[in-house]
């Protein structure tokens, strides 16, 4: 169904919401009136920050717009150009750069006759097997688990939406996904694969290896994907599912 | 915004921490028609649970500074690195902006965000009603920060996959390692727990005075 209106008939035709005149057209020919001249705006609504708990009348919100709270500033909400074909796109994306960032070593070093390579797996590894449980535990976790589930969640509740189709229990997940997002640290990461090139580079030979740029670009995508994903967008294309 | 603030818990509705939804309160045990989380008007024990996970995380900072983070062996020799110590040999070795990263990273992200938090829940306590606006961004910087403590910790991890040239030099993660992990997590657990609206809520109780 369209997420702007309420009629069961045009599921097919809005399976791509890039496709917005194609979808207007067929309107037309239903006979159906368009809400607004513009469907990628997100309608007023009554919210209250979640920092201060002042209830604000945020306005009509053009792609792009975002609103903030009237007292303490903080953001109410945004409205991302197409926010959930941007984002399941770049977590389409994120989900190859994380296979590659996780299969490939990110850093050679060593003598010619006694190279190391490490993925981020392997490094976890060899904490475990010299006894530091938490410590391997923690970075397997922010490292390598959060941001692979953050993906597998992404897609999960982004594909349907993009397709119009309900899958259960999409609401848990949309929320597990905004929790995870914290806990997934990829960034951080890749400063870290900076800061050992940096302190490794004057005392063998160190090479970056191919995961390392697919580490620096699953950066990029994950951070683009956390500032396209409104959660008002995500809820209100999964309202007008059901 | 026009005509007086009106803050939801005034017009009897309380916010999904999760997902945002107004949700009106009667009776009891609420949860989110949305998406189902528990809904609360503030966070509850905000400031003790707060207090709990701030007051280990302190505790577990002292091991973290005090015990080596690496351990090095080379040419037959031991030598443990404290986060300090770090810090100093590539302040001394003239490689300041590398030492830069290491001190804001390690030792200047988790102090301040400890001592932030701490202020933030002793000015609540005490019902503070100054500059509630830049406490309130005092507290959207430590959510911002917190995880970039972890920077040291992943360093370790490729430090120690990485340097196994046997004889001649074999790193491994120190004592300390662990407890500034702790740090990092309890850090950014006891920043979730508390809740901002506190800050608020002072100011609102001397208004309606």
């Amino acid at each position: 169904m369209c997420p702007g209106h309420a009629h069961p008939g045009c599921s097919v035709e809005c399976i791509h919401g890039g496709l917005r005149r194609l979808r207007s057209a067929v309107d037309r020919r239903c006979g159906i009136a368009t809400i607004a001249a513009d469907d990628d705006q997100l309608p007023p609504a009554l919210a209250a920050c979640h920092e201060c708990d002042l209830l604000n009348q945020v306005p009509a919100l053009a792609p792009g717009a975002s609103a903030r709270c009237a007292r303490c500033n903080s953001l109410l909400c945004r409205n991302p150009p197409n926010s959930i074909e941007r984002c399941l796109a770049l977590t389409v994306s994120s989900l190859f750069l994380f296979i590659v960032a996780n299969s490939y070593a990110f850093l050679r070093f060593g003598t010619p006759g006694n190279m190391r390579t490490t993925t981020l797996v392997t490094g976890v590894v060899s904490l475990w097997t010299e006894g530091q449980y938490l410590l391997a535990a923690l970075i397997m976790m922010v490292g390598v688990i959060m941001p692979g589930f953050l993906i597998v969640l992404g897609l999960y509740v982004l594909l349907p939406l993009y397709l119009g189709r309900r899958v259960p229990d999409a609401a848990d997940v949309i929320r597990l996904l905004m929790h995870v997002r914290e806990w997934a640290m990829v960034e951080v990461f890749v400063v870290g694969i900076l800061v050992a090139y940096v302190k490794l580079a004057n005392m063998a030979e160190l090479l970056p290896g191919v995961s390392a740029y697919a580490f620096a670009l699953l950066m990029i995508t994950q951070a683009w994907t956390n500032s396209s994903l409104e959660p008002r967008v995500v809820w209100r294309r999964l309202a007008a599912l059901s | 915004m026009s005509g007086p603030m009106l803050t939801a818990r005034d017009a009897g509705l309380a916010v999904c921490h999760d997902c945002g939804q107004l949700v009106r309160l009667a009776g009891d045990h609420h949860h989110c028609p949305r998406c189902h989380a528990a809904v609360h008007l503030r966070r509850p024990n905000s400031i003790a649970r707060s207090w709990a996970l701030l007051i280990s995380a302190a505790i577990c900072y002292i091991p973290a500074n005090v015990l080596p983070v690496t351990v090095v062996d080379a040419l037959g020799k031991t030598q443990g690195d404290t986060i300090i110590s770090g810090v100093l040999y590539f302040l001394h070795h003239g490689d300041w902006p590398l030492a830069l990263v290491i001190f804001t990273a390690s030792i200047a992200v988790p102090m301040s965000k400890i001592a932030m938090l701490m202020y933030l829940l002793v000015s609540s306590q005490r019902r503070s009603v100054w500059r509630p606006v830049d406490r309130t961004r005092v507290y959207r910087i430590v959510e911002l920060i917190g995880r970039w403590s972890m920077l040291d910790m992943f360093v370790v991890t490729i430090l120690v996959a990485l340097v196994q040239l046997g004889f001649f030099a074999t790193m491994h993660a120190g004592a300390g390692a662990p407890y500034f992990g702790a740090v990092v997590v309890l850090t950014m657990l006891a920043a979730q727990q508390f809740d901002p609206r506190l800050i608020w809520d002072a100011v609102e109780a001397r208004d309606d005075r």
